[in-house]
């Protein structure tokens, strides 16, 4: 296991530069000029552009230009935003607070909804509890994240008033209040994220446990004369985690950038929006920067869930 | 199983003697069992409904999909606007039937790119090991890690234009939204057959299997693959509602089909903000898109009761 | 429309037999921009002094929090690389220009004493320079006077080429801005010029604070992001492209302002959200530009929080046809502005298509208070017509028109002529509202056998300047487009001036040429260029819209609807907004009217 970990931790870094070359590669190519924007005036002269252009070297080829942000990021400098005038690690870890409290949240309340609700339905597969929450699961899913926002602003903010739907990550109160207001204000985002992501996590929950709870140990686990709640806990769900550790090593990044929509609707001040501001204005270094990340938190999450794999069933070797 | 063995030793040779030998082929035998699962022969049946539906009810129906009729805006259903209309007087009916072509085909295709080109991957990484696994892996991080929006911009910019010429407009562009959206759902189920591979070719049967002589790729298609299949169903139900939402989200960015063409996505977006006024709007496409994926739910918890191996129907 | 016909309607105007609003947005329909109107009522000696409104608070501060939602948040506070509204308006909390316009498109003075005039001496008899006298005791917010020299700075740090201003455009065609005190500054212009305003909108940034970072380093100044300015708000908090906070200004120079302690301007969101936000929870205070179905609106406006208020303003959407052939290329230049359009270039397509546009459905179940149809074509009295302009919805003259020019119906319904079908790309940005226009736009060219394909594009990429995007409109690579036209920017002078030859959309100037549709006519251009060195401002106005009939005429640009821009106001909120200006120039006349 260690001699694994160690091998996959070495191999972890060139495949990230590997990984970072292609995304620097496509943002290259991808059609768009970050200055067009800003020379929009037709009275500056193009020799001004052009100037501009050098300065922040976007005319070198590039490979150069590769290097240069590759050698600026070692050193720590993750660059500077084209659009917004500031450093792009300030931009960053303004959002970085939002966006774990909001999305980390709701990935907390899927797992929360998806272990019990999938186990529960996989231990009496047909009776009634299994049917009204697949039924509740699959609706989750079907309906798209503008919907579902919106129908819970409409409820809850509109018809009762109980709820803020715009998000502010700048509350002046202090103490108890400022946690009043802030879980006041989170609570809509978090459940809208956190129902889709717990609806498909409780289908692949349930279809989990039921491969496992059909096996032949489980039953004799049950002959056994062990408890029911017993046999579940101890000798199903550990088993059937392998899918379920996959895809919360999978979706696990998405809170880095993945909530878009979620967060337009909202207005929530999180990693998300900056990403897709920064898309559509060609703003490279905000890209680049934001996906890079992503990218070593992808390479990790998904090396952390290798690794559980063994734990959680150790007939699953490592050579 | 208790089904499986015979009460006597002598009403096994007797009924073995009294009936003809009937080979049966394993595709027959799961066709059966899947014939006996009632919610899922229903689900079939309904999807096929919906299918034939979307396929001539435009050719019967008669009214436009986009009648403009200023006098009947935002109409409940009646009978000569069975689905009610939208604020422009446009009746949902007929965008339904036209629009659900293209959700269906979309959700569908999408779908069936995203599985094959997933499980492909993920079985091929997960019965081999070392530098195929890893470089297989890398590809996958890779592709997870890519930035949609841009990596979509460039592919419509680049095969917009080329893909249009080629296939005419609408089939061209349709290639390209299944290819885009297909095309960034294959990792989790990569990744979801790869561990279900781990953990089973450890397993007795197959090491009988290989014990018996069984090459590699007959050990996975006929012995590892069909036990995996649980995790990569629940994918393609939830890849068909995710298709059908993502097609929508595409052409809210303007990367889609036309703004005009009336797919089940769309009509949801529109309808959104008469949500109090007019709720039959978005009750219609809604329910269809949930429908559309309850019966490929059963379908797929049909067949894999009908594939499973273990079980005995 | 002659000068004589503007001379009387001034006349009418000055006997207050028409109202001075009615002129200005009759103006406005029929091209003629805000600075121009205003320089009109002014030499006719119709300039208002005093604001329409009186200012209700007799103290300041007390009113609490003033709470606004935009689209974006700001992305950076120095106006002078602002590159949209929303960074202009976040500016405006903190920085304040010479003058502004007011609702009444009158120029009333803030950082300025007074408006120049004839009269005062301020604009000199040769129309060779302006002269401002300063207003006497404003001080930045860290206390240090505002003096000529601050205003000398600002021209100079814009003009710098190095500096890559946006405001520059503002600065043309001023050769030098000289002290003569320290409270009076001269405008000096190369050539006399009619229209002396355009630097009056120009916030103004602290000399003190800039002069360290002019030029190349301008992107280097800590004030870029902790603004100080004259304004009726201190800063006190920015998150690019989220929002911006400020706290009031206890030592601002104009009394009993401002009257809210302090102000937040968020951004993100659409724009129905945000209408919900102030009609319905009452969240915020103020909407910016609510871009949705009135209808939707007035069911929102229901619950008695707020109400939504049209803004009279120079915005007129229009459809532009593109006269040059989009899929002609010469010397890799797609596509080539001389080319001409093979099927828009027939002048029986072009009065079909306007022809089928239903102006009044779009404005009645569409717009409803968010458009007007342009007064060019109703209410006005017959000698204010051009002859061939009517706001005519007639399907059947269009079918007539398109038989008489020799294109046939083919089997499929869609007309034909010399083997070429008739089929147009129409694209537009991605908004509901934009959307549903287009549907009804094909209808009823389908009725005429004009097959229309729908394009939409998202908002912001079609209205950047990308020089490699395909899909922007100043590339224009469809066949018709539809926008709005910005009463203001970038030329305040006329919405149609931009219409000259030589401003033709090409690869030479990056697709930023402002003719996108490279319409082309030696009678216009020459009417421009007598139009520039006219003095009188009447004579250049008459010019201007005999240059906008010329376009109308010959199609090359259909207008639509004339759109006041839409705001959400809190129920008790008093907002003077000006259509005319920044939403946000005159924010420190804002208050709450209590209960």
């Amino acid at each position: 296991m260690g001699n694994y970990l160690l091998r996959r931790l070495l191999i972890a870094l060139p495949s990230l530069l590997g990984i970072s070359v292609v995304l620097f590669t496509v943002l290259a190519l991808a059609p768009g000029d970050p200055f067009s924007e800003m020379v929009q005036n037709p009275n500056v002269p193009p020799e001004v552009a052009a100037n501009l252009r050098k300065q922040f070297g976007l005319d070198d080829p590039v490979w150069q230009r590769y290097f240069r942000w590759l050698f600026a990021m070692l050193q720590g400098d993750w660059g500077f935003s084209f659009i917004s005038r500031i450093d792009v690690d300030k931009l960053i870890l303004g959002r970085v607070p939002v966006t774990l409290a909001v999305i980390g949240a709701s990935q907390i309340l899927a797992l929360l909804i998806a272990l019990p609700v999938g186990v529960i339905s996989a231990a009496r597969p047909y009776s009634w509890f299994d049917r009204i929450a697949s039924t509740f699961a699959l609706i989750g899913f079907s309906l798209p994240t503008f919907f579902t926002g919106l129908l819970l602003i409409l409820v809850f903010s509109i018809k009762l008033d109980w709820l803020p739907f715009v998000f502010r990550a700048d509350i002046s109160a202090t103490g108890w209040e400022w946690w009043r207001q802030n879980i006041l204000q989170a609570i809509m985002p978090v459940t809208v994220l956190g129902l889709l992501q717990g609806a498909s996590w409780t289908r692949y929950v349930r279809s989990a446990v039921l491969d496992v709870i059909r096996l032949d140990y489980v039953t004799t686990a049950r002959s056994k004369g062990l408890k029911e709640r017993a046999v579940i806990l101890k000798h199903v769900v550990r088993n059937a985690l392998i899918p379920v550790v996959t895809l919360v090593a999978l979706t696990m990044p998405l809170v880095f950038g993945g909530a878009i929509i979620t967060e337009q609707i909202f207005r929530i001040p999180g990693i998300g929006s900056l990403l897709i501001d920064a898309i559509l204005r060609n703003d490279t270094p905000v890209i680049m920067a934001v996906t890079f990340v992503f990218a070593c938190l992808v390479i990790l999450f998904n090396l952390i869930a290798d690794l559980l794999y063994g734990w959680l069933d150790p007939r699953i070797s490592y050579r | 199983m208790a089904g499986s063995i015979p009460a006597s030793a002598i009403a096994s040779v007797v009924a073995t003697a009294a009936l003809p030998r009937r080979s049966v082929s394993p595709w027959a035998e799961a066709w059966r069992r899947f014939r006996r699962h009632r919610l899922a022969v229903i689900g079939l049946v309904v999807l096929c409904i919906m299918v034939l539906m979307v396929a001539f009810g435009p050719m019967l129906w008669k009214l436009s999909i986009n009648d403009i009729d200023f006098s009947a805006r935002l109409n409940t259903p009646s009978w000569a606007h069975p689905f009610g209309t939208d604020d422009l007087g446009q009746d949902i009916f007929a965008r339904m039937l036209y629009g659900g072509r293209i959700s269906l085909a979309v959700g569908v295709a999408a779908m069936l790119m995203a599985m094959l080109v997933g499980v492909t991957i993920g079985a091929i990484a997960g019965i081999s090991r070392g530098a195929v696994d890893a470089a297989l892996m890398w590809l996958t991080d890779l592709f997870l890690s890519l930035p949609q929006l841009p990596l979509l911009l460039i592919l419509i910019y680049l095969f917009r234009d080329s893909l249009k010429q080629a296939f005419g407009p609408e089939v061209g562009v349709f290639i390209l939204i299944v290819l885009v959206i297909g095309g960034f759902r294959w990792m989790p189920v990569a990744r979801l057959v790869r561990a279900q591979f781990f953990s089973l070719r450890e397993k007795e049967f197959v090491e009988a299997a290989r014990a018996l002589g069984a090459s590699v790729p007959r050990q996975v298609y006929r012995h590892i693959l069909p036990n995996s299949l649980g995790p990569v169903i629940v994918a393609g139900t939830i890849d068909v509602a995710a298709a059908i939402i993502a097609e929508s989200t595409l052409s809210f960015l303007g990367l889609g089909f036309p703004p005009d063409i009336p797919t089940w996505g769309r009509i949801l977006f529109d309808s959104k903000e008469y949500l109090d006024i007019a709720p039959h709007w978005a009750m219609f496409p809604g329910t269809a898109i949930f429908l559309a994926v309850l019966c490929i739910n059963f379908v797929g918890d049909g067949l894999r009761d009908a594939l499973d191996p273990r079980r005995v129907l | 429309m002659q000068e004589n016909d503007l001379r009387g309607m001034l006349e009418e105007v000055r006997a207050c037999r028409l109202a001075r609003r009615t002129f200005i947005e009759r103006m406005a329909g029929l091209g003629v921009g805000v600075a121009m109107t205003s320089a009109m009522l002014a030499g006719a000696g119709l300039a208002r002094a005093q604001p329409a409104a009186p200012y209700k608070p007799t103290r300041r501060g007390g009113g609490g929090a003033l709470k606004l939602l935009f689209w974006q948040g700001p992305t950076l506070l120095n106006p002078h690389f602002a590159t949209g509204a929303k960074d202009l308006d976040g500016a405006h909390l903190f920085y304040e220009s010479l003058g502004r316009y007011d609702a009444d498109a009158n120029l009333v003075p803030v950082l300025a004493a007074e408006i120049p005039s004839r009269d005062n001496g301020g604009i000199a008899a040769d129309g060779r320079s302006t002269t401002w006298k300063l207003k006497k005791g404003v001080k930045w917010h860290d206390g240090r006077p505002f003096t000529a020299d601050d205003v000398i700075f600002n021209w100079t740090y814009a003009t710098d080429p190095a500096t890559a201003a946006v405001s520059l455009a503002n600065y043309e065609g001023i050769k030098a801005v000289t002290k003569i005190d320290a409270e009076t500054v001269r405008f000096e212009f190369s050539k006399p010029t009619p229209i002396w305003a355009r630097t009056a909108t120009v916030q103004l940034i602290p000399k003190h604070l800039f002069e360290a970072f002019a030029g190349a380093r301008s992107r280097d100044a800590p004030a870029n992001l902790k603004p100080v300015g004259t304004g009726p708000y201190r800063f006190v908090d920015f998150k690019p492209g989220d929002l911006v906070r400020g706290e009031i200004n206890t030592s601002y120079h104009a009394p009993n302002r401002p009257h809210f302690d302090s102000v937040e301007l968020k951004g993100g969101g659409d724009a129905t959200s945000a209408a919900r936000a102030v009609l319905q929870t009452g969240e915020y205070d103020f909407g910016w530009n609510l871009q949705v179905e009135d209808e939707v609106l007035k069911r929102m406006e229901a619950s008695g929080k707020g109400r939504a208020v049209a803004y009279a303003s120079g915005n007129v959407e229009i459809i532009q046809l593109n006269m040059a052939d989009p899929a002609s290329e010469a010397d890799g230049e797609r596509p080539n502005p001389k080319s001409r359009h093979p099927i828009l270039s027939d002048r029986a397509v072009r009065d079909a298509l306007a022809l089928l546009l239903d102006r009044k459905s779009v404005q009645e179940f569409i717009y409803g208070r968010a458009g007007v149809v342009t007064p060019n074509f109703l209410n006005n009295p017959a000698r204010f017509n051009s002859p061939n302009i009517k706001d005519e919805f007639s399907v059947d003259k269009a079918n007539a028109a398109l038989d008489a020019g020799g294109w046939k119906r083919g089997a499929d319904g869609v007309r034909e002529k010399d083997g070429r079908k008739l089929k147009l790309l129409f694209q537009t940005s991605i908004n509901s509202v934009r959307q549903k226009v287009q549907g009804i736009y094909k209808q009823s060219c389908a009725k005429a056998g004009i097959e229309l394909e729908l394009k939409g594009v998202t908002a912001a990429v079609f209205f950047s300047s990308d020089v490699a995007n395909p899909d922007t409109y100043g590339r224009f690579l469809a066949d018709l487009q539809m926008y709005a036209v910005a009463g203001r920017l970038p030329d305040p002078d006329s919405f149609m001036q931009w219409l000259v030859s030589w401003q033709a959309s090409s690869k030479a100037n990056k697709w930023l040429g402002l003719n996108r549709g490279r319409w082309a006519s030696d009678e216009y251009d020459a009417a421009y260029r007598a139009s520039e060195f006219e003095l009188d401002p009447v004579k250049r106005a008459a010019l201007m819209i005999r240059m906008n009939d010329l376009v109308c005429n010959d199609h090359a640009v259909i207008p639509i609807v004339y759109r006041p821009t839409v705001h959400g106001l809190a129920r008790n909120l008093v907002a003077p907004v000006s259509g005319w200006d920044d939403s946000l120039n005159g924010i420190a006349d804002w208050y709450r009217e209590s209960a």
